[in-house]
């Protein structure tokens, strides 16, 4: 039964035989032993946050960018309330993570002891699977089985909950060998009749439309690479989700852009318009599909994920494929090569298209004096695009602006929360991502609210000599919450104004960060510069129109068809069904 | 796809018997808004591993789908199978019915009883205990009936069910 140790030893021989490298988190009383445990080793670097939220955003930052686990360790009752949040946002856009909580000693679970809560029960429903470890000989193979559970399959996060006592006790530990589950059994090989099935009708097909999402992320580079090549062999346009930016090249000439609320108008009308719609990866959210009953009404859909359950939950497809999208689109390319398909002719499709991309429905008319922020979101990525800079976002305009904006060439450089849309998860993803890539520009692309969702991570990066960089659109208002007011509730802009902001520039010299502000159009390009040549982190408070509002957009409740291009299309108060809506 | 008419499928799911299963399940489904008529469970493999549940749920054709799909992915949960899609199947449940009464509504009560061939369990010069087994209906008209001759109050176990047949689900 291997060496005997503590729980505490095994805790970090496991993570350390699971090639864990960085470890974010916060102590607390039922976790000291752990604690004791880091303290005795130098394998595993642990990075102290200010805030148990953080620490998992900041390991969701890290896994997005580098494709391993996240880790997150925080003490019992508090530190796992604090770190629910980011728990959920992790299961939400399919984020590997293990989190590692503290808990009261086994003898005192159920007697609202100091600092219990009821770990499991809470993060039960946000968690991909959870444990609480009652027994130190099983906290070895709990653990590795959390890893393997967190990153096959659809990923997700994994709460590990560990009595401080089953970390003081002592028990056996051998590193185990290939972990398999006796329920847990995710399929990644798609069945190949249905992927057959898959190839004719897209080599049939005379307006298809590739709808790709996270999956193809998540699935791998490999997969980004096989979809250059499906969309090379089939011809199709290319349109992709806010999470599966990067999986193709902004500029490739097959790519529509993101598609959804505010996505393009050629992506969305395309989607309304095709004959055959293969998903990829991606999950018919309520963001991309808009009004159900007008979602792409005349096409047949084929729909490939590796969650069972996202088939069918809101839009009814077709052919349904279950299987990792990577091994599924190789297989597709296989059979279509032996097939000796060639594409359809699709030369009315493109025209159609070439009609809507004409609308420009991402361009920006510049009128007054004030910086506009997609100004300065283009501005940002032209100056830095040479740099491959890995970019992660907080919630809001800025957020929908940065995914209009800034192109995406490769996978795994955009960082955005997606599902939850939680502000404060920018600033501690960049800091994960800068630990998984220290020499990699990282630009967190905020707004001045969320911004201080998560400020006091300003001290993490400085401790750890991070050199993130901050790039606040500062429009003195939530935003998207301002937009909303103004398109459905009459303008009436009730508790949206960002009133005492604080001095940008001070605080981040306060936290021993460099501060520089863009005051306008003239300051933009010198300002984005500065923030480039310094080594350090930086904050940049770029003020920007503080009443601009993000096009295009399809209402709540409306269909693709009825996108809003510009402000001359806007309502000023919705009615109370759409109203209703999120 | 939440307007189509609602169809009743009882399922049969297979579980790891570990703490917190249950909570699992059930959460699933008030989290996710979808019906329970009833639930069974028990452990039933004999070195305790595997708990049975029976749920007995309604809901359009593609929620049903969806119900199955969502507990499949549970990591502890080996097998759902939907009975009703499966085929021939048994339900039955179990009922106690205390009635309590005298004189012609005594006499009454243990004459439906026998018919229904529910057995008196409990016995008191005022009350009777009767246990009675079978579909939901025979149990609901039984219990409908006692209504009339003093019934008390009822404990029922839900509905457990297994597939006709030599075969094993
Ligand atoms: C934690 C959290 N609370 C509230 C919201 C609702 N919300 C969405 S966007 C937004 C405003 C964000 O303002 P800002 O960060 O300034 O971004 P902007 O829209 O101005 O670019 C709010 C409050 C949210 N997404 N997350
Ligand atoms: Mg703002």
């Amino acid at each position: 039964m291997g060496t005997e140790m503590t729980g505490a030893d095994i805790v970090v021989q496991a993570l350390t035989d699971l090639g864990v490298e960085v470890v974010f988190g916060y102590p607390g009383g039922a976790v000291l032993p752990i604690y004791d445990a880091l303290f005795k080793q130098s394998r595993i670097r642990h990075i102290l946050v200010r805030h148990e939220q953080a620490a998992v955003h900041a390991a969701e930052g890290y896994a997005r960018a580098s494709g391993k686990v996240g880790v997150v360790l925080v003490t019992s009752g508090p530190g796992a309330t604090n770190a629910v949040t980011g728990i959920t946002d992790a299961l939400m856009d399919s984020i590997p993570l293990v989190v590692l909580t503290g808990q009261v000693p086994t003898h005192l679970i159920g007697t609202d002891a100091f600092q219990e809560c009821d770990t499991v029960g809470i993060t039960r429903h946000c968690s991909k699977h959870n444990y609480l470890v009652k027994e130190t000989a099983k906290l070895g193979p709990v653990l590795h089985e959390a890893f393997y559970i967190a990153r096959s399959g659809r990923p997700g996060p994994v709460v590990i909950d560990i009595p401080k006592d089953v970390q003081i006790m002592r028990a056996g530990y051998a590193k185990p060998g290939v972990i398999s589950h006796k329920t847990y059994k995710p399929q990644v090989k798609g069945d190949l009749t249905a992927i057959e099935a898959a190839v004719e009708m897209l080599a049939a097909a005379e307006r298809p439309i590739l709808y790709t999402g996270g999956g193809v992320i998540n699935s791998g580079p490999v997969a980004s690479q096989l979809l250059r090549e499906l969309a090379k062999a089939c011809g199709a346009p290319v349109t992709s989700t806010l999470m599966g930016l990067g999986s193709l090249p902004d500029d490739h000439p097959q790519f529509l852009g993101m598609l959804g609320m505010h996505g393009s108008y050629e992506a969305n009308m395309a989607m309304n318009k095709c004959d055959l719609m293969v998903c990829l990866g991606a999950r018919f959210d309520d963001r991309v599909t808009g009004r159900l009953d007008a979602f792409s009404p005349n096409s047949r859909k084929i729909h490939v994920d590796i969650d069972r359950s996202s088939f069918n939950k809101t839009v009814r497809v077709d052919l349904a494929i279950q299987g990792d999208v990577g091994s599924v689109m190789e297989d597709m390319l296989k059979v279509w090569r032996a097939r000796g398909h060639r594409a359809a002719d699709q030369k009315p499709w493109w025209e159609q298209i070439k009609g809507w991309r004409a609308r420009n429905s991402f361009g920006f008319e510049q009128k007054g004096e004030a910086l506009l922020p997609q100004k300065a979101i283009q501005r940002l990525y032209e100056m830095t695009r040479a740099k491959k800079p890995i970019i992660s976002t907080e919630v809001g305009q800025h957020q929908m602006w940065a995914a209009q904006h800034f192109g995406f060439h490769e996978p795994n450089k955009w960082l955005t929360s997606g599902g939850l849309g939680t502000m404060g998860y920018g600033l501690p993803a960049a800091i994960g991502a800068q630990l998984a890539f220290p020499g990699a520009l990282v630009i967190d692309i905020a707004g001045e609210a969320s911004i201080q969702m998560n400020i006091q991570e300003l001290g993490t990066a400085t401790q750890y000599r991070l050199p993130v960089k901050i790039f606040i659109i500062n429009n003195e208002y939530m935003g998207m919450v301002r937009q909303w007011q103004e398109l459905n509730h009459g303008g009436r802009y009730s508790e949206s104004y960002s009133d005492s902001l604080p001095d940008f520039v001070k605080l981040a010299e306060a936290y021993g960060w460099k501060g520089i502000t863009i005051d306008g159009p003239d300051d933009l390009d010198a300002g984005i510069q500065a923030m480039i040549d310094h080594p350090g982190p930086v904050v940049v408070d770029c003020r920007v129109a503080k009443l601009a509002n993000c096009f295009p957009m399809i209402p709540s409740g409306a269909a693709h068809t009825d996108m809003i291009l510009s402000a001359a299309d806007e309502r000023g108060e919705a009615d109370d069904d759409a109203k209703a809506l999120v | 796809m939440k307007h189509l008419p609602s169809e009743r499928h009882t399922l049969s799911i297979l579980v790891d018997n570990e703490a917190g299963v249950l909570a699992r399940i059930v959460g699933l489904f008030s989290a996710r808004g979808y019906n329970i008529e009833s639930l069974t469970v028990a452990d039933v493999s004999d070195d305790h591993a595997v708990s049975r549940i029976t749920v007995v749920t309604n809901g359009p054709p593609p929620v049903i789908d969806q119900i199955m799909a969502q507990l499949d992915r549970l990591v502890p949960v080996h097998k759902v199978v939907d009975l009703t899609d499966w085929g021939p199947h048994v339900e039955r449940e179990m009922a106690l019915v205390k009635v309590a009464g005298t004189g012609d509504k005594r006499v009454e009560a243990l004459r439906l009883a026998d018919i229904f061939r529910a057995r008196p369990v409990d016995t008191s010069t005022a009350s009777f205990v009767f246990e009675v087994s079978g579909s939901s209906e025979k149990v609901n008209q039984f219990i409908t009936l006692m209504r009339e001759v003093g019934l008390v109050e009822v404990a029922r176990t839900g509905v457990v069910a297994i597939a006709r047949g030599a075969e094993a689900v």
